[in-house]
């Protein structure tokens, strides 16, 4: 038996909303399917299974609240032991459920038998005091839902107005508000800047996209975010996470893409072992990506697995991005605006492509010294194209 | 095909890259990049459609033939269609 956990979807997400299940107990499973949709300040997220086996028991119900760490549902896993899910982690103040519990949530009745109550009206009945034995549940069976807790803590309390619920666009900004506020006040970063001639790097993709049928080209982004995965092989402290007072280096390369939404925001999902794909494939996935961060259909795992960010604000016609670091990863990747610049090659004066990187650093993690070495590595890759 | 279903088959497919604008209120004359929130994924997203729609593959030497409108209009008008 295995639970079937909510991740963590962001450095500042707490709780999401349970949309849908897209299984029924019964029904089979594979490792990587998803299984429940979950609505966040930033968009519906699709929780994937990390087992394959059987869905034994559903949890939680649509429209209750979810927070990170808490069991929603059970499975029987066929073949091997469970495997732990990466994005799993222990319980939170706010998580109502231990990361082991496999049954339901039951507390003792004033008859002697088993409330039936979800977990988040147990954790809410418990902070506040309230007494479940006078409350009378309005989910399936009697399952006290929120809800009636709530409902219970009003007839209890004169509650003052409350202000109407934030729209998408405002939670939007609130989600971003507080993990960048997080970033800016917590990471010491360091910057440091180079300027790549990218003429070599273009004019390989313009033979390159000649050959190819329009749905096959590529664009020039591909070839950053792949140089900016590959450079990190050579500085893999980069590539990591920092954990309250040192510094987790991570065995792969997920590049999180800055994606701007429709209607303002952006979402930074992963390209899982972006160092790894052939163009063509980091192509094909990168416009999968952006599609689906813009129509509402990200997985669990593209929000909770970057290891890094690359962020691209050159076409919106910034020269220089000084970006701060997503935590807890420890680097950042801007790239600027393609330029055409005078360019003083081999004492000579020519117009080149030119583009404005800048690797911001998360200081306890890692020194400019070695930032330095990536940039110079970053720009070492994106002279030879046709190796990426 | 008209000119007419040419307009309304680009105006389709640009809605759906950007659903959140009336694209008929759009200026032919004006670069779409100048109106639209557009990156250049969405421009190759464009050619695509356009390319499964009109059976045009636009070369990416033509690119910057289609800045406005007009000059999309223009231009597909001009090109032989692959059959089916």
């Amino acid at each position: 038996m295995a639970d079937f956990i909510m991740p963590v979807l962001g450095a500042d997400m707490k709780a999401g909303e349970l949309v849908s299940w897209l299984k029924q107990p019964g029904d089979a499973v594979q490792r990587g399917e998803v299984i429940a949709e979950v609505e966040t300040d930033k968009a519906v997220i699709e929780i994937e299974s990390m087992f394959t086996g059987t869905v034994e028991n559903l949890l939680l119900q649509p429209g209750d609240k979810v927070p990170v760490g808490t069991v929603m549902a059970t499975i029987q896993v066929e073949g091997e032991g469970p495997i732990v899910a990466p994005s799993a982690v222990p319980p939170t103040a706010e998580s109502p459920q231990r990361v082991g519990r496999r049954r339901e949530t039951g507390v003792p009745s004033a008859a002697g038998g088993r409330l039936r109550i979800s977990p988040v009206a147990q954790q809410l009945a418990a902070e506040k005091g309230v007494d479940l034995s006078a409350i009378t549940g309005s989910g399936p069976g009697g399952r006290i839902m929120e809800r009636d807790v709530e409902e219970a803590l009003t007839a209890r309390v004169p509650q003052p107005p409350r202000p109407p619920p934030a729209d998408r666009a405002t939670r939007m900004r609130q989600s971003i508000a507080a993990a960048m506020s997080r970033s800016h006040g917590e990471i010491p970063h360091f910057h440091v800047q180079s300027v790549i001639d990218m003429s070599r790097a273009i004019e390989w993709l313009t033979v390159e996209n000649s050959r190819r049928p329009v749905a096959k080209r590529m664009i020039y982004g591909v070839l950053l975010v792949k140089a900016a995965a590959v450079a990190l092989r050579k500085v893999p402290e980069l590539n990591a996470v920092w954990a309250e007072d040192h510094v987790e280096p991570k065995p792969s390369i997920h590049v999180g893409v800055a994606i701007s939404l429709p209607g303002g925001g952006l979402i930074s999902p992963a390209i899982h072992d972006t160092d790894l794909l052939s163009l063509a494939d980091l192509m094909t996935q990168f416009r999968d990506l952006v599609q689906r961060a813009r129509s509402g259909h990200l997985r669990a795992s593209e929000i909770s697995d970057p290891t890094v960010t690359v962020t691209s604000l050159g076409e919106q016609g910034a020269e220089t991005v000084l970006g701060l670091i997503n935590p807890p990863q420890v680097a950042l990747v801007g790239f600027g605006r393609l330029t055409e610049r005078p360019w003083v090659v081999e004492g000579r004066i020519e117009p080149r492509k030119v583009i404005h990187v800048t690797l911001a650093g998360d200081h306890r993690a890692v020194d400019g010294y070695r930032g330095s070495i990536y940039l110079a590595e970053l720009e070492r890759l994106l002279q030879e194209p046709e190796e990426l | 095909m008209s000119d007419e279903e040419l307009r309304e088959t680009v105006l389709s497919i640009l809605s759906r890259l950007a659903p959140e604008m009336d694209v008929h209120t759009l200026k032919s004359d004006v670069r779409l990049r100048d109106q639209m929130d557009i990156d250049s994924m969405d421009f190759l997203n464009f050619l695509i459609e356009v390319d499964a729609e009109l059976g045009v593959d636009i070369p990416e030497s033509d690119y910057p033939k289609l800045a406005t409108l007009d000059s999309i209009y223009a231009y597909l008008r001009e090109q032989p269609r692959r059959q089916a």
